[in-house]
């Protein structure tokens, strides 16, 4: 079960500094390490994250092997315009987890 | 042999009888306590506790209908919020049993009495996602356990295995979590073994867990056998540690290092 789980402040004010924090659920393998039966799992990650606010994207972050389980990622913006956040998390094994949430600035 | 000498053996039986004791309820604390500010905001703010995943997971199963009679948990219990209360009383004594039953096993219990479904094996997602969406609800409420005097004979079961040496090392659990709690053990803070937050996210294991998962990382730890899955053994301590934390708040689901 893939899940994320993002929160944006529903309202803001017009240039507002809004923070924004994303969870979603991957083992992160980093492909390092060795099975029971000795052989390589092999590496099963997220590639890259990216954030876009009304299509324009305002935040990208590539994972590397290092990153942990389930990774957290927590960054601020300029609320500028009401409309749409998407998260979009892509990595091995075809992985691909989107989420939005909606955002009111006035 | 001198007055002074009696007086300090004396003194020093006295001070090992002492550190066998019970931690004092005013001395008791959280593991919470001992967490770096970073973590804590992890286990305060339910947007970054990676526990949320397994909570929302097992409100999605909480709703399924499972098993040969195509029940969901929602039928019998109502929507999540039910249940309030209810994990900081477990394990609890089930009078069908004659013998507690922690959270993991009344949700198994459910699964195959009431669903006519297969109980899920023991730290499996589901079963987990399941135990934290429920134990979420009695996040703030005061722990409650072994109040039913039928539960007393398993609390002192536990006690027994709480205090028994075990292991290559030959440690007691009482001997590090009685005894030396505070302390440094490879530079980890030891904990007073107040089970107040299961299921937890274990940062280490990049993963949620049960209580038994901890106590089978202790039995480990000490190179002792692992009891098989099926042990008595395993709720019996999990009651004594309960009880030890009676009066205390549960966190569920927290996050630990």
């Amino acid at each position: 079960m893939a899940r994320a789980l993002v929160n944006v402040p529903k309202r803001a004010r017009m240039g507002e500094i809004i923070e924004i924090k994303a969870l979603v659920s991957h083992p992160m393998e980093s492909g390092y390490r060795v099975g029971l039966n000795g052989a390589v799992i092999p590496r099963d990650i997220i590639r890259l994250f990216t954030c876009g606010y009304n299509g324009v994207e305002i935040f990208r972050a590539e994972f590397s092997p290092a990153v942990a389980a389930n990774p957290f990622m927590s960054f601020s913006t300029l609320a500028l315009e009401s409309g749409t956040l998407t998260f979009r998390w892509t990595g091995d094994k075809d992985f691909e987890v989107v989420e939005t949430a909606e955002i009111v600035v006035e | 042999m001198s007055a002074r000498i009696l007086l300090a053996l004396a003194a020093a039986a006295g001070a090992s009888l002492a550190l066998a004791a019970d931690i004092p309820p005013e001395q008791r604390r959280s593991a919470y306590a001992d967490m770096s500010p970073e973590l804590r905001a992890i286990q305060d703010d339910d947007a970054a506790n990676p526990a949320s995943l397994w909570v929302l997971d097992g409100e999605a199963l909480w709703n399924e209908h499972a098993g040969a009679a195509q029940k969901s948990c929602a039928d019998c219990h109502g929507a999540g919020g039910a249940l309030k209360g209810a994990a900081a009383r477990y394990p609890r004594f089930d009078a069908a049993l004659g013998a507690p039953v922690d959270l993991e096993q009344q949700i198994n219990i459910c699964r195959t009495e009431r669903q006519k479904a297969t109980p899920l094996a023991w730290e499996s997602h589901a079963l987990l996602a399941l135990t934290a969406f429920v134990a979420r609800q009695s996040r703030g409420e005061k722990i409650s356990v072994a109040e039913d005097p039928r539960a007393r004979p398993f609390v002192d079961a536990g006690r027994r295995l709480f205090t028994e040496r075990r292991g290559q090392i030959n440690l007691s659990c009482a001997q590090c979590h009685n005894d030396n709690w505070g302390k440094s053990l490879a530079g980890a803070p030891i904990p007073q073994a107040l089970p107040t937050a299961y299921p937890i996210y274990r940062l280490e294991w990049q993963a949620m867990g049960s209580l038994r998962r901890r106590l089978r990382n202790c039995l480990s730890g000490v190179r002792a056998e692992l009891w098989p899955q099926e042990s008595r053994n395993y709720v019996d301590l999990e009651l004594f540690l309960m009880s030890r934390a009676n009066g205390m708040t549960l966190e569920s689901p927290g996050a630990r290092p």
